[in-house]
């Protein structure tokens, strides 16, 4: 298996994973009143996952191989 | 005061300098300087996915459900995380294909289909509109805001304006005769636009600095940061519903999901985000950073959104200000005259590049896909004939740009109004959502056909158009809303909004549902159920398996006919002009090695495909196909023939495959033989340092000897006692030599293996014993105190009993040579353990270093330096030690101290190893 090929599936598992995170039932579980650092939970938590998947993104973008 | 003039003039001073950037970058590339090469330029030129919706309509979103406009970004960073599969794979097609435009690629998969290309426009054009009208609206309604400073007034309540002061007319035309400027200055072949891109990046900076501005503005300046916005927001009983909340609306995870969906094809296959995405692509390698630069650009942009719109809310609580305008409303209201005309700015940056790009992708392809095919077969109008079309294309690309642009307005000033920002542009969203099941098909699944595609598009648009369309005119007023709510001819099952009876859903999601159902199930089932022609069946191998199949020649190999290289440059020269197809005809050339014109091209399958591939550059692939098909004499290939050349295709990948392992293998070997190679020279090495070592060794008594006897013949007179003397070293010297020669012969013997043992059962502690009592003298001699420490009863050995005492002859002669020259002594012990038999000879000698210990076994080692100590040994006496012991399975070591002596130790197994190494 080439490189590419390995990466590439790295992205797809990557993709699904964000998927499941941004979707329900997860997302529900994070839908309750409250806050984070003082930001309403649910908005907390989408920008902290988004965060955390772009970090993920450039990670792998940028990884050799 | 703004006063209208001011605005304006800030406006085109504007877009006086994207023009000047672009002419500037147009002008470097066309001198072989391009600077749009960076990766950083194309990750920003995909931020042209933010347009005037982004910009405003976000906030006017969030004002209204939460978090329920993040889809729109989430759904491509998730796509984004795919594209390192599907973008590289649509890369390296439309690179290979020339591909210019997302009709042209669709039209080439499916057979270089016109008819494909044809609808895929229609779609794009008529899904488009709204969009461009959505970003006029914006423009126009900003400015009619802005004028009205300070007072905060929305304009529907300006009043329409007549004809000639209508700003979203000015505007449609003005960008008009911008986009014209921009994107059809001269031909390209390959439809890159350096100076636009440029531009678009320029904006996207702009229109990130201008929200980022008023976000920090609101968020900072008006409240405390985000908790305290936030914290004023929960108190407010009317919004702390919205701080959760997918909770209460109806279908709200359903919509989320399906927002998501949608802007994951939204990202894809909107016309702009094909073109800046691949047309537009130099190089497939700035993908690494665009996949989380883009992705981190739509975080940075949205961060501000929720404080904006909660700010707008508390500001305007009585719901008199529409949420799509609180990014320049806010800062009005706090008398923030520049930021508000930075808003402004950044708004029309944001609807200025997204027009730009949208309208030069679908003048491109209505050129290309809609009206060349049809011109090209009106034979009446003899375009055959005619020497030069470039002046053609270009007249129908601008065409198509003010009508567009006129549509657009049209669509705003029908269906506009009606409607908030996001929920237009949604409906575009939903338009190019069709293209998704044809064109990912396409790439991953050959069994996709021409008829599978139109079929799906067709339906798709259709249930699109019935749920989409044909609602917002009829909110417009433009159709009966009767039509709405009792269905076509009082049918209530067929209710555009609620099909079938499926209700309760979001418009958007009600008809992504349906369109989604029609489109992906008329593809798979029209594609299953028709089989492909020849055309499909290569395109689709193609197309499927780029990665596989390599060279840009790939194509010519399906190509049987005749033709001729002037009738093939003619045709080149009419599209792209004649020092365009000069230029090419000239690379095609030197890539064979020969000047161009010259004799000796010919006119074989390759030309034949480089030169409609250079056409499709610019005239599409399905028009390119027509045009050369007029100009050659082409044998159809049958479906048996394709199939037969896509075999022979794969079989070569597979061959080659094949030879790519065999080579690995071979160097595998390769490196082996290297290995063993450097071992045996190691050996060799060894070998001749042995021989010269052994000569040596011999040299030394030799010499003595030599001069000893001839002291003796010169001179006769030479006492007796001396004469006594001198024999006595001469026989010592030869007795040394004698030994010498029989350690060398007996390793010699050893290591080749040929040396006789004579198995038996041995008892160590007689081996000792007896060697002691042969060594007795010695010890005497020297005066050493010998001690052996032996067990009454130990288990016999398997080994050869002259080898043994042969290992301990040496060992003790070794203790007495290298013992405490005045108080000699020698310690022997025996001992049994864990089936081993183990032996320690323990002298009080000077001991040795550890260097030397690790050296000690190796042939001629001998401690001690050579100046200062008379070697006392042949160095080979615990070389054979070592060896005759791990014969039979043992070890031997040496433990020792500088000054306090050193301990030879030997372990031997005994019972089980024994039996089982005779077996």
């Amino acid at each position: 298996m080439t490189n590419f090929e390995t990466k590439g599936q790295h992205f797809v598992a990557l993709c699904m994973f964000g998927m499941l995170l941004f979707n329900y039932p997860i997302l529900a579980l994070f839908n309750v009143p409250g806050t984070l650092f003082g930001v309403p939970v649910l908005y907390a938590y989408v920008f902290i996952v988004w965060g955390a998947l772009i970090a993920s993104m450039a990670y792998l973008a940028e990884s050799r191989g | 005061m703004l006063h209208s003039t001011t605005i304006i003039l800030i406006s085109f001073a504007y877009l006086g300098l994207l023009f000047a950037i672009a002419y500037y970058v147009d002008q470097r590339a066309d001198a072989g300087r391009p600077v749009i090469a960076s990766p950083y330029i194309y990750s920003l030129s995909l931020a042209v996915y933010a347009t005037a919706w982004t910009f405003y309509g976000s906030v006017g979103r969030a004002a209204s459900d939460g978090v329920g406009f993040l889809p729109i970004y989430i759904g491509p960073t998730l796509m984004i995380a795919l594209w390192w599969v599907v973008l590289r794979k649509i890369l390296r097609i439309s690179k290979r294909n020339r591909i210019t435009s997302l009709a042209d690629f669709v039209a080439s998969r499916y057979g270089k289909s016109a008819l494909l290309g044809g609808l895929v426009t229609v779609i794009a054009v008529v899904g488009i509109l709204p969009y461009i009208s959505l970003q006029l609206k914006a423009v126009s309604s900003s400015f009619t805001i802005l004028v009205q400073y300070p007072e905060i007034v929305m304009p529907a309540e300006v009043g329409a304006a007549p004809i000639r002061e209508d700003t979203a007319l000015w505007v449609a035309l003005i960008l008009a005769a911008f986009t014209i400027a921009f994107g059809t200055r001269h031909l390209d072949a390959a439809e890159h636009h350096q100076g636009m891109v440029a531009a678009i990046a320029f904006e996207s900076v702009v229109k990130l600095l201008a929200f980022l501005a008023v976000g920090m503005f609101v968020t900072f300046g008006v409240y405390n940061g985000f908790s305290d916005v936030f914290a004023r927001a929960a108190a407010e009983p009317a919004l702390r519903v919205m701080l959760t909340p997918l909770e209460g609306v109806a279908g709200g995870y359903s919509n989320w999901v399906w927002l998501t969906i949608l802007s994951m094809m939204a990202i894809m296959f909107l016309p702009r985000q094909f073109q800046v995405a691949v047309i537009e692509n130099v190089d497939e390698k700035h993908l690494n950073k665009a996949i989380w630069l883009f992705p981190l650009y739509m975080l940075a942009i949205n961060v501000f959104v929720l404080p904006i719109a909660f700010g707008g809310l508390l500001r305007f609580p009585d719901g008199s200000v529409d949420a799509d305008t609180f990014v320049l409303t806010l800062p009005m209201a706090e008398k923030q005259e520049l930021l508000a005309l930075l808003v402004f700015i950044g708004g029309l940056s944001a609807a200025t590049g997204m027009v730009i790009v949208e309208t030069i992708a679908l003048s491109t392809m209505v050129c290309n896909d809609l009206v060349m095919p049809v011109l090209l077969r009106l034979r009446r109008l003899r375009l055959n004939e005619r020497p030069d079309l470039t002046g053609l294309l270009l007249g129908i690309r601008r065409g198509a740009i003010v009508l567009i642009l006129l549509l657009g307005y049209l669509y705003f000033k029908l269906a506009g109004e009606a409607y908030a920002l996001v929920s237009i542009g949604l409906i575009s969203f939903a338009a190019v959502a069709q293209f998704g099941p044809a064109i990912l098909g396409g790439i991953f699944w050959k069994g996709g056909t021409r008829a599978g595609a139109l079929c799906g598009l067709l339906a798709g648009f259709a249930v699109w158009l019935y749920t989409l369309f044909i609602p917002a005119l009829a909110r417009s007023e433009w159709l009966p809303i009767g039509l709405l709510e009792h269905g076509p001819f009082g049918i209530e099952l067929l209710r555009p909004l609620q099909l079938f009876g499926l209700a309760g859903l979001d418009q958007i999601n009600h008809a992504m549902i349906w369109s989604m159902i029609a489109n992906v199930g008329a593809y798979v089932v029209v594609s299953l159920a028709a089989s492909p022609s020849a055309d499909e069946h290569r395109q689709a191998s193609l197309f499927v398996d780029v990665f596989r199949l390599s060279g840009e020649a790939g194509g010519a190999r399906f190509w049987r006919g005749t033709a001729t290289v002037p009738e093939l440059y003619n045709l080149l020269a009419r599209f792209l002009g004649s020092a365009a197809a000069d230029s090419a005809f000239a690379e095609y050339a030197s890539a064979k090695g020969l000047p161009w014109p010259d004799q000796r091209l010919v006119a074989d399958a390759d030309l034949v495909h480089y030169v409609e591939v250079q056409l499709a550059g610019a005239i599409g692939s399905a028009s390119a196909r027509v045009m050369v098909g007029s100009v050659v004499k082409e044998e159809a290939l049958t479906i048996d023939e394709v199939r037969e050349i896509l075999d022979e295709a794969s079989q070569v990948v597979v061959y080659s495959h094949r030879l790519e392992q065999k080579s690995h293998e071979l160097e595998a070997a390769t490196a082996e033989l290297r290995e063993a190679n450097e071992r045996l020279k190691e050996l060799d090495r060894l070998k001749d340092e042995f021989v010269s070592t052994v000569t040596h060794e011999l040299r030394t008594p030799l010499t003595s000897i030599r001069a000893f006897t001839e002291i003796l013949l010169d001179d006769p007179e030479v006492e007796l006692g001396q004469r006594r003397n001198f024999l006595g070293i001469i026989t010592k010297e030869t007795e040394r030599l004698t030994r010498l020669i029989n350690q060398v012969l007996d390793l010699a013997k050893i290591e080749s293996g040929k040396a006789e043992w004579v198995d038996s059962a041995v008892d160590m502690k007689e081996v000792i014993s007896d060697t002691l009592a042969a060594m007795d003298q010695l010890f005497k001699e020297r005066s050493i105190t010998v001690e052996a420490l032996l067990p009454e009863n130990v288990s016999p050995v398997t080994a050869d009993l002259d080898r043994m005492i042969q290992v301990m002859l040496n060992l003790l002669s070794n203790a007495a040579k290298f013992c405490d020259a005045i108080n000699g002594r020698v310690e022997i012990v025996l001992s049994e353990r864990d089936g081993c038999l183990r032996v320690d000879v323990r002298d009080n000698g000077r001991g040795i270093s550890p260097k030397d210990q690790s050296e000690i076994f190796s042939k001629f080692h001998q401690v001690g330096g050579v100046l200062t100590d008379k070697p006392r040994g042949s160095g080979l006496g615990l070389h054979i030690s070592r060896q005759i012991v791990e014969h039979f399975g043992g070890k031997m070591w040496v433990e020792s101290d500088l000054g306090r002596g050193a301990c030879f130790s030997f372990l031997l197994p005994t019972g089980a190893a024994t039996v089982e190494r005779v077996t």
